[in-house]
């Protein structure tokens, strides 16, 4: 459905005169959008009714969907996953919104066990297709109960899929896929860049998404398929492979530095996209790769043995990870911890010197 | 603290010592078990409640104790459902086979036809009377110790025993422990081995049930032992808080595993009592009744449907047998349990009535259990065909990639390659292993 829509870039939409706008209107948009489609999408959470979400994600969709379409929950991560995987057995669409990733652990059961088991348990007798919508990330100052990135529990449960939009126009296309999708999808929403591409300095100002290319979101439905990488920059010097928040801060060093980068937003991490990682870094030779969660036993672990298993023999090298520390997220130093430019700055010096 | 200075809490104090109350069963082997301390009122004498009252005026039922058979056999009080002789023969009938079946597959786990099972000895009214207390299509979320309501819904025996053997008919490719059945098709859950999980799934159920406008009820079983998970909480948090259209079953058969009900809460409320913190109705029942199982689960079932709001109901039970054939009870209860239990046996109860009541007798009860051993053994001579555990006639082996999502993503086709290349290096005969 709508593939013009889908192979439209953002920069030719920005040529049509369309609407620029930041991913909590992005998020907003695709929900509003699904929940007008599809009379079977249900979304709800703690906060996420009258008031909107507390960060405003869901702001205006109980009034204009009706309270048994959006509505709150209790306080409850076990009751509104396992709920959810319930009303999907049913036949309905359930979004629920886990308040910050660093609450989900109580639902981690009902996401693990049962919604991510259901359709290999019961051959297909029933399915969960829930997409859990949870920000998650730092650098707002939030300590360590709110700004973990738990991408990696979810990465290794086998029939979960793991989704991280890093930008508008990317947040509601595979939002719209995500809740389409017949598997269950934990769709991680980088609150640091809610409302701008932050650049990794924590002392300058924040540049709004409207200023940006991929601020540009159409109307309507279009979808971003799940599994396909985006290319952020081409270049011949390195690849660097990232996610979330990080592709911007990623971004911004390589720019500075004047690195000619091949940067891929892999989006979704279940399933990846190998084949464009094969092939940025066979081009390349060199490979860093930068997420926010802790290191060990992290994402980039897993890229990297995929990188060194398939493209040994292109690497010029070894590959890199920039990571946040193996510490929980100190609230006063939390740009002690954060990855930012110079810790990328370094790894990047680092594979570029052989 | 300021009443307690440094040093105040290491020696010499004056106040009296903590001590902590690790919970105990009342009989161990070798005990001599006497319950003469349960509280087991006459048949009849507890009242029913309008259908839609307010779960404040019915909290006396969360403590009291429905029965409808008396020691006379006879049905007696309000809770009386006043079901017709055939309906009663045809609970008695799938009781029956619920035991015959059990016999049967106990006997195929000892003889190795497949790795576990799990009899319900004791607690067939809980599943057969109160499915049959159920529409049909009403959705059920059960625990493991409820294959009599497959059995009142009509799923074939056979493909229980297929699904238990894990063999090439299996309906579920053989991913399941034995028991874990999964029936869409007879709105029966897909049974986790994780406790107390199907119950906020149903209660979820049941409110896509409400937000859509069906008139579809959702009912849940949980062990008494598995109250104490968090999923119980959650789930009558959000049933209370939507009213939404479920009841839950609490199977109190007084054992989970080895540890006794107490390691549940049992010593200090009851399991229905727990309704009342949430302002859900709460009835405890007396669980080998096979009426008053009915009874109970019909009156929550109007009160769903009538959009009076959720139910729990206790069954307050004894499981007869082990936990599973995993499980010696003789290590940690008393063998005189079984036989002194109170409440007597469901089934027997049953027939003893239909026989008060002139509907049944001595010849015709030898004839049904000997119609249902048959049935079984037939079934599992049949589904013996498709294979038993470990005998290599199971699924082709790629289904083990399949389903785990919609469709195969490059890393499952690679590890599906991956053991397609092993097993022909393994067995180039082709095959599989044989145990």
């Amino acid at each position: 459905m709508s593939t013009d829509i889908e192979t439209k870039n953002a920069s030719q939409a920005a040529e049509a005169g369309e609407r620029r706008i930041n991913m909590i209107e992005a998020i907003n948009d695709a929900l509003d959008t699904m929940l007008g489609r599809d009379p079977d999408v249900i979304v709800m959470g703690e906060d996420v009714g009258y008031f909107g979400g507390v960060f405003r994600c869901t702001a205006g969709l109980q009034e204009k969907h009706g309270k048994t379409r959006v509505f709150d929950t209790p306080i409850s991560e076990c009751g509104i996953i396992g709920v959810a995987v319930g009303m999907g057995a049913y036949g309905l669409r359930p979004v629920p919104e886990i308040q910050f990733a660093d609450y989900i652990y109580p639902g981690l059961d009902q996401l693990i066990s049962e919604a991510a088991r259901l359709r290999y348990r019961s051959a297909t007798d029933y399915i969960a297709p829930l997409t859990v919508r949870s920000p998650f990330g730092g650098g707002i100052f939030g300590g360590q109960t709110h700004s973990q990135s738990p991408e990696a529990i979810f990465t290794h449960v086998s029939g979960l899929k793991t989704v991280i939009p890093s930008t508008p126009y990317d947040a509601k296309g595979l939002l719209i896929s995500c809740i389409e999708d017949n598997d269950p999808v934990i769709f991680f929403e980088p609150k640091r860049i809610y409302n701008g591409p932050f650049s990794g300095y924590y002392d300058k100002p924040v540049e709004p998404w409207k200023k940006h290319k991929d601020s540009v979101v159409p109307e309507g439905y279009y979808k971003i398929p799940l599994g396909k990488a985006r290319h952020v920059t081409e270049g011949e010097q390195l690849t660097v492979l990232t996610y979330g928040t990080m592709v911007h801060v990623a971004e911004a060093v390589c720019r500075e530095k004047g690195v000619e980068a091949d940067i891929l937003d892999l989006r979704t991490l279940v399933p990846l996209d190998i084949e464009a990682i094969e092939a940025s870094v066979e081009k390349t030779g060199r490979c860093l790769i930068v997420h926010e969660a802790t290191r060990t036993s992290g994402f980039g672990a897993e890229l990297s043995a995929l990188v060194t298993e398939r493209c040994f023999y292109h690497l010029e090298a070894p590959v890199e990870r920039v990571t946040g520390f193996d510490t929980p997220y100190p609230h006063s130093l939390e740009w002690a911890y954060f990855p930012g430019p110079v810790r990328i700055g370094d790894a990047i010096d680092k594979i570029l010197k052989d | 603290m300021a009443d307690r200075p440094d040093g105040a809490g290491e020696t010499g104090h004056n106040k009296p010592a903590l001590s902590l109350h690790v919970p105990e069963p009342r009989y161990r082997p070798g005990d001599t078990v006497d319950f003469s301390h349960l509280n087991i009122p006459e048949a009849g004498a507890q009242a029913r409640p309008d259908e839609t009252c307010d779960p404040k005026d019915m909290g006396a039922l969360a403590y009291d104790l429905v029965r409808v058979l008396g020691e006379d056999n006879k049905a007696h009080g309000p809770w009386n459902p006043n079901l017709d002789a055939e309906t009663l023969r045809t609970m008695l009938g799938h009781m029956a086979m619920v035991r015959a079946f059990d016999e049967r597959m106990f006997r195929g786990q000892r003889q190795g036809k497949t790795s576990f099972y799990m009899k319900c000895t004791g607690e067939e009214a809980t599943s057969v009377a109160a499915s049959m207390a159920l529409a049909s299509d009403d959705m059920v979320f059960p625990s493991y110790r409820q294959q009599g309501i497959l059995i009142a819904r009509g799923y074939p025996i056979v493909d229980m025993i297929n699904q238990i053997y894990s063999n090439k008919a299996d309906k579920l490719k053989g991913r399941q422990l034995p028991i874990m059945y999964s029936s869409r098709e007879h709105s029966f859950f897909s049974i986790s081995g994780n406790l107390a999980t199907q119950l906020p799934q149903a209660t979820g159920w049941a409110m896509a049930s409400a937000i859509k406008g069906d008139s579809r009820i959702a009912a849940t079983w949980v062990g008494e032992g598995s109250t104490a998970e968090g999923d119980f909480h959650s789930a009558c948090t959000f049933a209370t808080v939507y009213n939404a259209p479920v009841i839950f079953n609490v199977i109190n058969n007084q054992w989970a595993i080895s540890s006794f009900s107490g390691f549940a809460g049992a010593e200090r409320t009851t399991f229905a009592a727990r309704a009342l913190g949430y302002g859900l109705a709460g009835l405890r029942v007396d669980g080998n009744d096979a009426l008053a199982v009915y009874a109970a689960q019909r009156w929550a079932a109007n009160r769903a449907r009538a959009n009076a709001g959720p139910t729990l109901i206790e069954y307050f039970t004894y499981r007869a047998e082990g936990h599973s054939t995993s499980d010696d009870p003789s290590g940690y209860r008393s063998a005189q349990e079984r036989e002194e239990w109170p409440l007597g046996d469901p089934i027997m109860r049953l027939k003893n009535h239909l026989v008060a009541i002139g509907e049944w007798d001595e010849d015709r009860q030898q004839a049904m259990d000997l119609e249902a051993a048959e049935k079984v053994k037939a079934a599992t001579k049949e589904a013996e065909k498709n294979g038993i555990l470990g005998h290599g006639m199971h699924h082709p082996f790629h289904t083990m990639f399949e389903d785990v999502f919609e469709e195969l993503p490059w890393h499952l086709k690679e590890q599906a390659e991956q053991a397609t290349r092993e097993r022909q290096i393994k067995w180039p005969q082709g095959g599989g292993p044989k145990t």
